[in-house]
C-alpha cells in the first residue's frame, strides 16, 4: 500500500473545501466468494465548482469510482478500504436512511445511456417531479419545479415533453432530462459517466455546451468519466489517468494531454491518430499485452506488466509520487501534477513508431463504382428513404473514409454494396467496369470473394461455436475453391499477416479477447483475397491501444495486397489517419466528397464544417465552434429541398427549403452539394 | 392506443375463423361416416342414416363448413344430440358453474404466486429462492386430477375439512358453495402456481436488475416508491401474459377435476360429449373454450399495452 | 521538461526496438476464468474438459440428482416390466379391495390385481409414449421454426398464424376431439400429443433462430455464398442446441402429462392395460369409500415422473445458462 505523499497544495478560496475527497478507496468484487481488488487504492480531491475528468481504458476502474462515489455498488462489491467524503460527510459510513438523504439532496448522477435510465413506464413529468418530491415539495410545486428543471435545461416546449415517454424523445433530449432531474436538487456533487458515449458527434456537441454553460449556473463539483479523452480535455480542469485501478497520473487537462508524464498516459496518447497524423506519415503507437484482470496481484507498479521502461526496480519497489513542475503555455489552472513512475526522467525513451514513406501508393483504377443508387426500404405502409442518388467510385488500393450520422445511411450504403441490401431499380453497381447483381446470392463467386466486410461488433461477427480455423477455412473453401493442404497452408499465411498463433486458431471465440476477436474477423475477409473491404466501424468497440494496432495491421494489409477500403467511421481523427478520401452523408444523400486534405481543410458543406466543430479532440478545441439546431429528422420524413435546412447555420430562405442544391466542384475533386457559392462558403463562420 | 386495439381485435377474429376451420377439419372431414361413429358398429344401417340425416352429414362440405361458421356467428349450435336438448340450454349454466371453479381458482392463486414470485426475485439466490423455484416446478408437472384426487382423499377423507364433492345443495349461499369448491380449487392452486411464480421472479428480476431502477435508487427513493412506482408495473407484464394464457389451458384442467369431483360444468360436459360422439356439442364446447382463451388473452394484451406505452407502437406481435 | 514534438529516432538497436514496439500486437488472449487455469491447446481435451465441468455442476444441483434417481428406477421398471413385479399385473391374484399389507404393499384393486405390480408395469406405457412423442415434436418444431426464423416472408406469417391457433386450444380438449373422432390407441396417442406440442417447439426455435438471425456471423455467412440450408443447420443450430434441448427435456415432461390425463379421460391406452391413468379412472370413485389405494399410488407415480423430467429440465436450463 503506498503512503501517499501528496500534500494538498492549498488553494484559494474559491474552492475551500473540497467537495469530493477520495482518500485511498479500495474496492473489491466478490466471485464465487473470492474478493477480487477492483481499485487499488484510489486517491483525489475535487473542489465545488471545479470539473474533474477520469481517463482509462475499459476495466481500469473508473465507472466503478463513480458509482462509488454515491455508494452504489454492485450485489457483490465490497469496499475494503479507504474513505470517500462529500461535503465532510463519509459516504461510507452512512446509514441506509442517510445514504438515500445523500442521494436525494447532496450528490446526483447522469448516465450513460440515457434511454434505459428513464422508466418506459412512466411519463417524463412524473419521472422528473419525483425528483422534487423526495426534496419534500407538493404535488403542485414538484410539477412547477419539474417544468422549471426542464426549461433550464434548454427544452424549448417542456409541457409537451412531459406528457411524453421516453422512447418517444430523441437521445440528446432524453440525455437533458436526466441532466434535468440530478440538477434538481442543486447537488454538491454532480457525477458524469460517459454521458454523451452512444450520442451523435453533433447531439453530443449540443449536450456537452449545455453542461458547461450549467457549470456557470452552479458551484457543484463535477467527477466527469469518459474514455474519450477529447471530452475530457474539453469540459474538465483537472484529470486522473487511471489504470488497473489507481490513478497513475493526475494534473491540468491541458497539461497532462500536451506533456504527459506517465509511460502508460504516454503510450495512450501516441495511440491515437494526433494533429492529423496520416497513415502515410506512420504508424499508430500500440501498447502492447492487456489490462490486468480484476484481482491480480499487483503489489508495485501497477503497470509494470506492459511498459517499454519496466525494469528490476519497477518490480520490487512502489514507485513513488514525482511532483512535476507545472508550466505548460495552455494550462488552464495552477493545478498540481503528479506522476507514480520510477523513471520519470527517461520517457523519451519510449520508441516511438517508425515514420513511413509511402505517400503515392499504387492508386489503380477505379474498383468499385455506384451511379445512382438509391435504396427505399417499406415499413408499415410508408417509404423511408434510406439513401437517395448515390454516387461515387472507389480506386484501387485506395481507402475512401465514410462519416455521417446516425439516419445518414452509411451502413445501408455498405450494405447495399455488398449486396446485402437490394438497391431500387435504376442504380447500377459496378465491379471493375462490370455490373454487379443486386442480391448477393445472385452474384457469382468470383464478384464475392472481390468484396467483403468486417463488422463492428467482433463478438456477434464470428459463430461462437466454430473454431477459428473452421471460420478461416470455410471461408477459403468457399471463396476460393482451395481444399485441403493448399487450404491450410493459405490459413498459414493469413494467420501470419494478422498475428495469430497456432494456438489462436483452435481456438474458439469466447477465450479471445475483442481486439483478437476482430483480427480473426479481418482474416476471413481477406480470405479470398478482395478488392475491397467494407470496414464497418471496426474499432468502435475497441480500446484505444487495441485500436491502433488493428489500424496498423488494416494500414499494412492495404499497402501490402493493393486492397480497397469502404471505411465508416464516426470518429473523425480515426478517419483523417486511414483515408485516403473522404464521403460526408446526411439523411441518405452525399453532402461532400473530397481528398482528406480537401474535407479537413475547407472550405467546406455547412454540414461538415459543424461536424468538424463539434468532435471535442484531445488536441485542443477547434478555432470557430458551430452549434446546431434542432435534431437529426427522421429518414421517414425528410425535409424538403435541401435536406439540412432545417438545422444549417447557413439557411437561405426561400432557396434551401424549397429546391434541392446542386452537387458543385469547387476543386478537381472536391465536390459540395451547396447553394452556397464556394467564396460565400470560404467565408469565416460566425462561430455561436 | 386505439389502434392497437383495433389490430388486436383483428387478429383474434382471424384467429378465431381459422379454429373454428380447425374444428370443422376434426369433426367434420376427418371421421369416415360420422353417423356411424355415434350409433356405434353394432346399430342398423336405417338408424346411421337417419343420424347422418339429422347432422347433415350428406351435404356438401362446404355447405357444411359454411353452417358451422354461422353457428358460431349467432352461437346457436341446434340440439344435443345425447339429450335432446339445444346445446345453449346445457353450455351456458355449466360454463356458469366452471367460472365460478376457475375465478376461485385464480383468485387463490395470482395474489399468492406474485408475493412469492416477488419474494424469491429480491432474495434471489438464496435457499428461500431456490426452494420456491423448486416447489414451483414441481407442483407445477403434476396434472390436475392426480392433485385433486390427492387432495381429496387427505383432505376429504380423512382430515375431513373440506367437502370431498364440489356440488353445494341447491339454493346455498356463496359461502357454502365456496366451501364446497375449495377442494379443486387448491388443485388448481398447486398446479398453476409454479408457472406464474416464475414468471414473476423472471420479470421481477429484470426489472431490479434495470437501468431505471438504479437511477430510481439513485434518486433517493424510498424501497417502497421504487418498487411500487418504478419496479411493478414492468416486472408483472410477462405475469399478466401468462395468466391471460392460462386461463384459457384451466378451462380444459377442469374436465379432470369436474370428473373426479362430480362437479357439472363445462370439463364434464365435454367428456360426456366425447363418450357419446355428440358432436353439435363437441364443436360448441371446444370452440366456447376457444373463445374464452382468445379473450383472456385479448384482455391480458390489452392491459400490457396500458402498464407499457411501448408496446402499443409495436402492435400484435406473435 | 515537456514532450511536444517527438524526439529524433535514435539508430541500430534502438531502432529495432523502436520497429519492434511499433509493430507489437501481441498475446492478449483471455484464458478461460479461474485462478490459475490455462488454456488447453487439445480442442477434444477442452471438450471433454467443459463437459465434465457441467457433469460436475449438474451433480451438484439436488433437484437433478433426485429427479434423475427417480426416473432411473422408472426406466428400470419399463424394461423389466412384468418380469420383475412380484405379481402378474393382469390377473387377479387375490380377493378385491385388500388395503396394503405384506405381501400386497400397494394392496389389491377392485378387481383383484396387485396395486404394486400394476403400478410398475404401467411405466413401460407411459416412458414408451411421451418420449416418442415429444422426440417427434421436437424434429418437427425445429425444422419449422428454423425455416421460418431464417426465411421470414409470408411464408413466416402464415404458419405463424396457424401456430398461433393450435395453441389456443388446450392440447388436452383437442386431443380429446381427434381421440374422440379417430379412436384411441397408442399410435393415435402418439401423433396426436407430437401434432399438439410441435407449435410450442416451433414458437421457442423461431424466436432463437430470429435473435440468432440479427447476428453479423449470419450475415457473414451470406456474403460467403452460403445457401439457406448450410447456415440453417451448421451455422445457426449449433448455436441454439442448449436451448432446443431445455425445451426438448421439458416436452418429455408435459407428454407424460398429457398422456396420462388422456388415459384417465378414457381417451388413451385401453383397458386392461396397467396404465397408471387408466388405473386412477377405474378406482378414483372409491376414494369415497376409503378405499384409496388403488387411486393414489398410480397418481403418486405419475406425479413423480413429470416432477423428475421438470426437475431435471431446470437443472440442466440452469446450468446451461450460466
Amino acid at each position: 500500500m503506498t503512503v501517499d505523499e501528496a500534500p494538498a497544495p492549498t488553494q484559494k478560496a474559491a474552492g475551500g473545501e473540497h467537495a469530493l475527497s477520495i482518500e485511498d478507496l479500495e474496492l473489491a468484487y466478490k466471485v464465487r466468494g473470492v474478493p477480487r481488488e477492483v481499485l487499488r487504492g484510489v486517491t483525489f480531491h475535487v473542489r465545488p465548482g471545479e470539473a474533474y475528468g477520469l481517463v482509462g481504458e475499459s476495466g481500469c476502474g473508473k465507472s466503478t469510482t463513480a458509482y462509488a462515489a454515491l455508494r452504489y455498488l454492485p450485489s457483490n462489491g465490497v469496499i475494503t478500504g479507504g474513505r470517500i467524503l462529500v461535503g465532510g460527510q463519509d459516504v461510507t459510513r452512512m446509514s441506509e436512511k442517510q445514504l438515500r438523504r445523500f442521494r436525494a439532496t447532496e450528490a446526483s448522477m447522469v448516465y450513460q445511456d440515457p434511454g434505459s435510465a428513464l422508466n418506459p413506464t412512466v411519463k417524463i413529468g412524473r419521472q422528473v417531479s419525483e425528483a422534487f418530491t423526495i426534496l419534500g415539495r407538493n404535488g403542485k410545486d414538484a410539477l412547477e419545479a419539474a417544468r422549471n428543471a426542464l426549461k433550464r435545461v434548454r427544452i424549448a416546449d417542456p409541457d409537451r415533453v412531459m406528457q411524453r415517454y421516453p422512447h418517444q424523445l430523441s437521445g440528446g433530449m432524453q440525455q437533458r432530462v436526466v441532466i434535468a432531474m440530478a440538477l434538481a436538487c442543486d447537488p454538491r456533487l454532480l457525477v458524469l459517466d460517459e454521458p454523451t458515449t452512444g450520442l451523435d458527434a453533433t447531439v453530443e456537441a449540443e449536450v456537452l455546451d449545455l453542461v458547461r454553460t450549467l457549470r456557470n449556473e452552479t458551484d457543484a463539483a463535477i467527477l466527469l468519466i469518459a474514455h474519450n479523452l477529447g471530452v475530457i480535455r474539453s469540459m474538465c480542469d483537472r484529470v486522473g489517468v487511471m489504470y488497473a485501478g489507481k490513478i497513475v497520473e493526475e494534473g491540468d487537462a491541458v497539461e497532462v494531454f500536451e506533456a504527459p508524464k506517465h509511460p502508460y498516459t504516454v503510450g495512450l496518447l501516441q495511440c491515437l491518430p494526433r494533429h492529423g497524423v496520416r497513415k502515410s506519415q506512420r504508424a499508430l503507437f500500440t501498447i502492447p499485452g492487456t489490462l490486468p484482470q480484476i484481482g491480480t496481484d499487483l503489489p508495485t507498479c501497477v503497470y509494470v506488466d506492459r511498459c517499454a521502461l519496466a525494469d528490476d526496480l519497477c518490480r520490487t519497489e512502489v514507485p513513488p509520487v514525482v511532483h512535476v513542475e507545472v508550466g505548460h503555455t495552455e494550462s488552464r489552472s495552477d493545478a498540481a501534477h503528479f506522476s507514480r513512475c520510477h523513471h520519470i526522467d527517461r520517457l523519451e525513451q519510449i520508441p516511438e513508431p517508425l515514420s513511413e514513406d509511402n505517400e503515392n501508393l499504387l492508386k489503380g483504377k477505379v474498383v468499385i463504382k455506384m451511379e445512382d443508387v438509391s435504396k427505399t426500404f417499406r415499413q408499415r405502409g410508408h417509404d423511408v428513404p434510406a439513401l437517395v442518388g448515390i454516387q461515387l467510385d472507389v480506386g484501387g488500393g485506395e481507402t475512401l473514409g465514410l462519416v455521417g450520422e446516425s439516419g445518414s445511411g452509411k451502413t445501408t450504403l455498405a450494405k447495399v454494396m455488398l449486396g446485402i441490401y437490394e438497391p431500387d431499380a435504376g442504380s447500377e453497381i459496378t465491379l471493375d467496369e462490370h455490373l454487379l447483381a443486386g442480391k448477393a446470392m445472385n452474384r457469382p463467386p468470383a464478384d464475392m470473394r472481390a468484396m467483403q466486410m468486417v463488422f463492428q461488433n467482433p463478438d456477434s461477427a464470428l459463430n461462437r461455436t466454430w473454431s477459428v480455423r473452421r471460420i478461416l477455412k470455410r471461408t477459403v473453401n468457399k471463396l476460393t475453391g482451395i481444399k485441403g493442404d493448399e487450404a491450410d497452408r493459405r490459413i498459414e499465411t493469413l494467420a501470419d499477416a494478422l498475428r495469430l498463433t497456432p494456438r489462436h486458431l483452435d481456438m474458439r471465440p469466447r477465450q479471445l479477447s475483442g481486439g483478437l476477436k476482430q483480427r480473426v474477423a479481418i482474416a476471413r475477409a481477406f480470405a479470398g483475397d478482395p478488392r475491397l473491404v467494407v470496414c464497418d466501424e471496426p474499432t468502435s468497440a475497441l480500446d484505444v491501444s487495441v485500436q491502433a494496432a488493428i489500424l496498423n495491421l488494416l494500414s499494412d494489409l492495404q499497402s501490402n495486397e493493393s486492397t480497397s477500403y469502404l471505411f465508416i467511421s464516426h470518429d473523425l481523427g480515426v478517419v483523417r489517419y486511414l483515408a485516403d478520401r473522404i464521403i460526408v452523408m446526411y439523411l441518405g444523400r452525399l453532402q461532400e466528397e473530397g481528398t482528406t486534405d480537401q474535407i479537413f481543410d475547407g472550405p467546406h458543406h455547412p454540414y461538415t464544417e459543424a461536424l468538424l466543430s463539434a468532435v471535442p479532440s484531445v488536441d485542443g478545441e477547434p478555432s470557430k465552434r458551430i452549434r446546431l439546431s434542432g435534431e437529426i429528422p427522421s429518414p421517414a420524413n425528410p425535409p424538403s429541398g435541401c435536406v439540412f435546412h432545417t438545422r444549417c447555420h447557413r439557411f437561405i430562405e426561400g432557396t434551401c427549403d424549397v429546391i434541392e442544391p446542386p452537387v458543385v466542384e469547387i476543386e478537381p475533386g472536391h465536390r459540395i452539394r451547396c447553394h452556397l457559392s464556394v467564396e460565400e462558403l470560404g467565408q469565416t463562420q460566425v462561430a455561436v | 392506443m386505439g389502434r392497437y386495439v383495433l389490430r388486436r381485435v383483428a387478429l383474434s377474429v382471424v384467429t378465431l375463423f381459422l379454429l373454428v376451420s380447425a374444428v370443422f377439419l376434426i369433426t367434420s372431414v376427418l371421421p369416415a361416416d360420422p353417423g356411424r361413429q355415434v350409433a356405434g358398429p353394432f346399430a342398423p344401417q336405417a338408424t346411421v342414416d337417419a343420424i347422418n340425416e339429422r347432422l347433415g352429414t350428406d351435404d356438401p362440405v362446404l355447405t357444411q363448413y359454411g353452417r358451422l361458421l354461422k353457428s358460431t356467428i349467432t352461437f346457436d349450435f341446434g340440439e344435443s344430440f345425447q339429450l335432446r336438448q339445444p346445446v345453449n340450454d346445457l353450455l351456458w349454466p355449466a360454463v356458469g358453474r366452471s367460472a365460478k371453479l376457475v375465478v376461485f381458482g385464480l383468485v387463490l392463486t395470482v395474489p399468492l404466486a406474485i408475493a412469492a414470485g416477488m419474494y424469491a426475485a429480491r432474495k434471489r439466490n438464496t435457499f428461500a429462492d431456490r426452494s420456491i423455484v423448486t416447489l414451483g416446478v414441481a407442483s407445477s408437472s403434476i396434472p390436475e386430477f392426480v392433485s385433486g384426487v390427492t387432495l381429496q382423499f387427505l383432505i376429504g377423507v380423512k382430515l375431513g375439512w373440506f367437502e370431498t364433492l364440489a356440488l353445494a345443495p341447491r339454493g346455498s349461499n356463496l359461502i357454502t358453495e365456496l366451501r364446497y369448491l375449495t377442494l379443486p380449487a387448491l388443485a388448481l392452486v398447486v398446479v398453476y402456481f409454479g408457472y406464474i411464480a416464475r414468471m414473476t421472479r423472471a420479470g421481477t428480476i429484470n426489472a431490479l436488475d434495470a437501468d431505471y431502477t438504479r437511477t430510481a435508487v439513485m434518486k433517493g427513493l424510498p424501497n417502497r416508491r421504487v418498487m411500487r412506482g418504478h419496479v411493478m408495473r414492468n416486472a408483472l407484464q410477462p405475469t399478466v401474459s401468462v395468466i391471460g394464457i392460462q386461463i384459457g389451458y384451466l378451462f380444459s384442467g377442469l374436465i379432470g377435476l369436474e370428473l373426479i369431483f362430480n362437479y357439472p360444468g363445462l370439463g364434464r360436459l365435454i367428456y360426456n360429449a366425447v363418450g357419446a360422439k355428440d358432436f353439435p356439442m363437441l364443436s360448441a364446447a371446444v370452440i366456447l373454450v376457444g373463445i374464452i382463451y382468445m379473450l383472456c388473452t385479448l384482455g391480458a394484451d390489452l392491459v400490457i399495452a396500458w402498464m407499457n406505452p411501448r408496446a402499443r407502437m409495436e402492435g400484435a406481435r406473435s | 521538461m515537456s514532450m511536444g514534438v517527438p524526439p529524433p529516432i535514435a539508430s541500430g538497436a534502438a531502432a529495432v526496438v523502436e520497429a519492434e514496439a511499433a509493430r507489437a500486437v501481441s498475446d492478449d488472449v483471455l484464458g478461460e476464468a479461474g485462478p490459475g487455469s490455462h488454456v488447453p491447446i487439445d480442442m477434444r481435451a477442452e471438450r471433454r474438459q467443459a463437459r465434465k465441468e457441467r457433469r460436475r455442476l449438474l451433480l451438484r444441483r439436488p433437484g437433478f440428482v433426485i429427479g434423475f434417481l427417480i426416473l432411473a428406477f422408472w426406466i428400470v421398471c419399463a424394461i423389466g416390466g412384468d418380469k420383475i413385479t412380484p405379481n402378474p399385473p393382469l390377473v387377479s391374484v387375490d380377493a378385491g379391495g385388500l388395503s396394503p399389507r405384506a405381501g400386497f404393499l400397494m394392496g389389491t384393486d377392485v378387481l383383484g390385481r396387485d396395486v404394486l405390480s400394476r403400478v410398475m408395469a404401467g411405466a413401460r406405457d407411459v416412458l414408451i409414449v411421451a418420449p416418442i412423442a415429444a422426440t417427434l415434436s421436437v424434429a418437427a418444431g425445429t425444422m419449422l421454426g428454423l425455416l421460418m426464423g431464417y426465411y421470414r416472408g409470408w411464408v413466416d406469417e402464415v404458419l405463424s398464424r396457424l401456430v398461433e391457433v393450435l395453441l389456443s386450444i388446450p392440447v388436452v380438449l383437442m386431443a380429446l376431439l381427434i381421440v374422440a373422432t379417430l379412436g384411441s390407441s397408442r399410435l393415435v396417442v402418439i401423433m396426436t400429443v407430437a401434432v399438439l406440442f410441435t407449435p410450442i417447439v416451433t414458437r421457442t426455435v423461431r424466436a432463437a433462430t430470429l435473435a440468432e438471425s440479427q447476428l453479423d456471423y449470419v450475415t457473414s455467412a451470406r456474403l460467403r455464398g452460403e445457401g439457406g440450408l448450410f447456415v440453417m443447420l451448421r451455422e445457426i443450430l449449433p448455436n441454439i442446441r442448449p436451448t432446443i434441448l431445455v425445451e426438448y427435456t421439458v416436452r418429455i415432461g408435459y407428454a407424460v402429462f398429457t398422456v396420462a390425463t388422456l388415459s384417465f379421460l378414457g381417451a388413451g391406452i385401453k383397458p386392461p392395460s396397467p396404465d397408471w391413468g387408466l388405473a386412477v379412472a377405474d378406482n378414483y370413485q372409491l376414494i369415497q369409500s376409503g378405499q384409496w389405494w388403488g387411486t393414489l399410488f398410480p397418481a403418486l407415480a405419475i406425479a413423480s415422473v413429470v416432477i423428475a423430467t421438470n426437475l431435471v429440465a431446470d437443472s440442466i436450463e440452469a446450468v446451461i445458462s450460466s
